[in-house]
């Protein structure tokens, strides 16, 4: 019988989608071990019946505490806390960048075993087996643990799902740690450059270092309009944070997952944080001068080449093609 | 001030990684280097220096790794860190992420930094959590994947992405800080410091030297095993087209596209 205690990310009101998936994976899991699942949420007044609809994902509690949000070291100091007076065995974690510092952290601080990037967790002899892709997902490894276990899913790795349970609230107060108190978020969320629509496309132009500086994106900006209709221009993490576009563009790892009928990457070289939010596209066309890069390795059609010389001509065979 | 950069030897990127079957753990023999996200770590603290405004007194750079792990710190030297410490042992190898910081935190214990910097990832594992071990075991504030720092005497202002846009986050020193590759473009050293890089200090420390209790380290006392290495799923292998003639090249990528009905 084991206990599974899963991180409750929240943002203005709402619990994030990764979160409510670890929960869903994380119910399913305790249950095959007799065990329960439930959830830790940290944040300033955030409301009972809130964190009560954690229940409907598979928590029997929500362990709630004031704190600051979308910092990793006060969720630390609650879950540790939690887990001790509790005798949980494992925690367990949706994915993104404050599940990978709190997951950390907190193998850290209970002397845990921890795996990042975690696509699938199994049960076997009523303990946890988390298994994790590597070598650039070319091989999946099997994380055994000897005693405490820290799961960190990768993005989207779990699916949520209701049941329509309720969970009972328990209000926790600890004690934070000196380095949780050295800590202050300023400001949090900020929404830097324009707010691009790229969610609901159905064909996505997305660039990433390859092009090279800013004004790459002109090019991609002209291949879009040419596909016309719902077409819209992506980026990826390295160069939003460069500034060269809008992070409300931003597929992967701390932007948004999409899906589209085409997705055609310019300059891209596909790492996983990149991967996560865009595998599941329909069709995926990457043109990279690099034969080695990663993105060819789950692209439908790689081409091989110098994006400079080949977006300008495809641009104009595809306005070609769509004027005749 | 003084600054800890922590470095990593990670496989040149155009080596193809494997795993050792017969440890089960990634074969990091043939060609190394320094990691490429380290190099913005290494510059960042170089700006500070540079900047005028901090009295920085010393950068020094920090690895854990067998004896080729020098080369790393060879290269941190090379871009500008004042001294590099090798933490090198036996009983360290086969650490799990939080044994290795657990190792790391040790030596850089003694140092007493007020800042200590690292690059976002390691190039190898993939791993994005060693700053936050380090910082638990430390006691001190930590933050990763920062694009943009303003350090102060007492605090450093950072700015990072995180799930819902960008935190601006301000830590009380001593902290550790992950720097992101967009944090700056890091420079190639020059010749003369390629070469005066080997006269800079370097200490080995031992396990014992950095204090470090040997029950929790190494593959014994780590807390994790992985193993039982498998093959994914596989997706059936793209087409690939080599540009060798750009409209030829166009023609048939319009023709994929439009077999498909995606134009």
């Amino acid at each position: 019988m084991a206990d599974i205690l899963i991180y409750a990310l929240h943002h203005e009101g709402t619990f994030n989608k990764n979160s409510l998936g670890a929960i869903t994976e994380g119910a399913r899991l305790a249950a095959e071990t007799g065990g329960q699942a439930h959830a830790v949420v940290v944040g300033q007044e955030i409301p009972d019946a809130l964190a009560a609809t954690l229940g409907d994902y598979g928590a029997a509690k929500v362990f709630k505490a004031e704190g600051p949000e979308g910092l990793a070291q006060p969720v630390v100091d609650v879950m540790a806390q939690v887990m001790e007076e509790n005798g949980v065995q494992y925690a367990l974690f949706g994915g993104g960048l404050v599940g990978f510092e709190a997951g950390a952290g907190l193998a850290a601080r209970l002397r845990a075993g921890v795996t990042m990037e975690v696509t699938g967790v199994i049960v076997e002899d009523g303990k946890l087996i988390a298994q994790r892709p590597i070598l650039g997902d070319s091989a999946i490894s099997q994380s055994r643990y000897r005693d405490k276990g820290i799961i960190v899913g990768r993005l989207n790795a779990f699916e949520a799902k209701t049941s329509g349970g309720s969970a009972e609230v328990v209000a926790v107060e600890a004690e934070p740690s000196p380095q949780a108190a050295r800590a202050v978020i300023v400001s949090r969320g900020e929404q830097r450059g324009a707010d691009v629509d790229i969610e609901g496309a159905g064909t996505l132009v997305a660039g990433g270092r390859g092009l090279g500086n800013a004004d790459g994106f002109g090019l991609l900006e002209e291949l879009a309009r040419a596909f016309g209709g719902n077409t819209a221009v992506a980026a990826t993490r390295a160069v939003v944070d460069a500034g060269w576009y809008p992070y409300a563009g931003q597929i992967g790892q701390t932007g948004k997952t999409v899906a589209p009928k085409l997705y055609l990457a310019a300059g891209i070289s596909g790492a996983i944080q990149h991967k996560v939010g865009m595998q599941s596209s329909e069709n995926i066309v990457a043109i990279n001068k690099d034969a080695n890069a990663p993105i060819f390795e789950f692209s439908d059609l790689g081409v091989v080449g110098d994006l400079n010389k080949i977006v300008p001509k495809l641009t104009e065979a595809i306005a070609a093609k769509r004027g005749a | 001030m003084k600054i800890c950069v922590l470095v990593k030897e990670v496989p040149d990127a155009a080596v193809t990684k494997r795993i050792d079957p017969s440890t089960g753990r990634m074969d990091r023999s043939g060609e190394k280097n320094l990691n490429p996200y380290d190099t913005h770590a290494i510059e960042a603290a170089m700006q500070l220096k540079e900047g005028g405004e901090l009295q920085i007194d010393e950068i020094v750079a920090v690895t854990m790794g067998p004896e080729s792990a020098v080369r790393a710190l060879h290269k941190a030297v090379s871009l500008g860190a004042d001294r590099s410490i090798h933490l090198t042992d036996p009983v360290l190898a086969g650490s799990d992420v939080a044994a290795t910081g657990y190792a790391l935190a040790s030596a850089l214990g003694q140092e007493e930094p007020d800042l200590v910097l690292l690059g976002q990832q390691s190039d190898d594992g993939e791993c994005y959590t060693i700053g936050a071990v380090v910082a638990e075991h430390l006691g001190m504030p930590s933050l990763t994947q920062v694009v943009k720092m303003d350090v102060t005497g007492e605090a450093v202002r950072c700015e990072r992405q995180a799930e819902y846009g960008y935190d601006t986050v301000e830590v009380r020193l001593p902290a550790v800080i992950s720097v992101g590759d967009a944090i700056n473009e890091p420079r190639y050293p020059s010749l003369k410091a390629i070469m005066g890089a080997k006269k800079k200090p370097l200490q080995t420390l031992a396990a014992v030297d950095a204090g470090i209790d040997t029950s929790m380290v190494g593959a014994d006392g780590s807390q994790v095993r992985c193993g039982e290495f498998r093959a994914p799923p596989q997706k059936a292998a793209g087409q690939i087209i080599e540009d060798d003639d750009t409209n030829a090249t166009v023609g048939k990528i319009v023709a994929w596209l439009d077999e498909r009905k995606l134009i």
